[in-house]
């Protein structure tokens, strides 16, 4: 029993889900906790131009730290989360975002899983046009129909 | 519990079940119903097809990879089509530029981004020293690093560079839409960006694309 603690500790450990956040220097955050969980979070959302399949807030990438420093000033400035995408969007393209827009850019990448389920609907709904319809259940034969009229026989008397 | 005799299993009558044929069940060679020929070759070039998109989709991936004109990682560069951001930056040994004095300049311009301890830049040099050579004006600005290292490595490799400037916080760099060394945009005499290259040019870049570019922007 006392064994099994420690493993089960670590495993609780290993499938928490830590927000990874590379910030090495506390004192790039900001002071105000409610302005740095909002640079955190609009952070997250924001992909690492170096590193490509990190957030900045995950990265440790120079330029990531830079971009990071960057929108805590505009947070300070009093600019909305809307006000700062569109000045990195400036600079590096819808790229910079890891939750794209929904622009006919990325029409199809957003509808692709409504294709999918359409296409998966039309592949059923043919198979299943396609289908013969069931035979008739064959007519009952004469020592069926002798069991049938004893149950019911003993239903309605009992 | 009444009738336990009737809950007794008994053998099930046999019953003509539809049998559909499936597809374990084809005889080769014999036409399967509501398989027509034409069907089957449809069916038959869905792989091929499917091979021969692939293939020249990597054909043309691979090729564009050599000559370097396509980038995996690459960033779209939205700052293609207009006017460089406003920036001004000091000199490395002396002077420095700002974006006024490339609208005064009024003439096409190339402008390179590199870095003392960006080793493809090291790579990159000869071919901006054989674009000097042809008289083309490259401006170098250097992206976060120091006075004294770029001053060494401009004396050490060569210095391409027209006029050169030092961006050590690397913020007007973000500016261009920088995402590492080396970068080279090319902007028209009207401070227009018209092309822009993430990583280091190749000599077929430089003769495929800056100097016929530069010559037509020169016309």
């Amino acid at each position: 029993m006392r064994r099994a603690v420690l493993p089960g500790l670590l495993a609780c450990l290993l499938l928490a889900p830590v927000a990874a956040h590379a910030i090495e220097d506390p004192s790039e955050m900001l002071k105000n906790p409610k302005l740095e969980a909002r640079a955190e979070a609009l952070g997250s959302q924001l992909r690492c131009l170096v590193c490509q399949n990190e957030s900045i807030e995950a990265s440790s990438a120079g330029l990531a730290r830079d971009i990071r420093a960057l929108v805590r000033r505009h947070i300070m400035r009093g600019e909305t989360n809307k006000q700062i995408i569109a000045f990195l969007v400036a600079r590096y393209g819808n790229f910079i975002r890891l939750d794209p827009p929904i622009d006919p850019a990325t029409w199809l990448l957003w509808g692709s899983p409504l294709l999918a389920v359409a296409a998966g609907a039309g592949v059923v709904g043919v198979r299943l046009a396609r289908r013969p319809p069931p035979a008739p259940p064959a007519p009952l034969d004469e020592a069926e129909r002798d069991r049938l009229a004893k149950l019911l026989a003993d239903h309605a008397g009992g | 519990m009444k009738n336990p005799p009737n809950r007794v299993a008994r053998p099930a009558p046999a019953r003509a079940v539809p049998v559909r044929p499936g597809p374990g069940r084809a005889v080769p060679g014999a036409p399967v119903p509501g398989r027509s020929p034409l069907r089957r070759t449809l069916l038959y070039s869905i792989p091929v097809v499917t091979v021969l998109a692939a293939g020249t989709g990597f054909y043309f991936m691979l090729r564009g990879l050599r000559r370097g004109t396509f980038n995996p990682h690459g960033v779209p560069s939205p700052l293609v089509g207009h006017r460089i951001p406003p920036f001004s930056l000091p000199g490395i040994n002396a002077g420095g530029f700002s974006s006024t004095e490339i609208f005064a300049a009024h003439r096409p311009l190339v402008i390179n981004f590199f870095a003392s301890w960006c080793l493809p830049c090291r790579e990159e040099e000869p071919v901006l020293m054989g674009l000097r050579a042809q008289g083309i004006p490259i401006w170098g600005i250097a992206y976060k690093d120091t006075v004294p290292a770029a001053s060494a490595y401009l004396s050490k490799f060569g210095n391409p560079y027209a006029r050169t400037a030092s961006d050590e916080p690397g913020r007007a760099s973000i500016d261009w839409g920088l995402t590492g060394v080396p970068e080279t945009f090319i902007i028209n005499s009207e401070g227009v960006v018209v092309w822009h290259m993430a990583g280091p040019l190749t000599p077929e870049l430089a003769t495929r694309v800056v100097e016929p570019m530069m010559q037509k922007l020169n016309q």
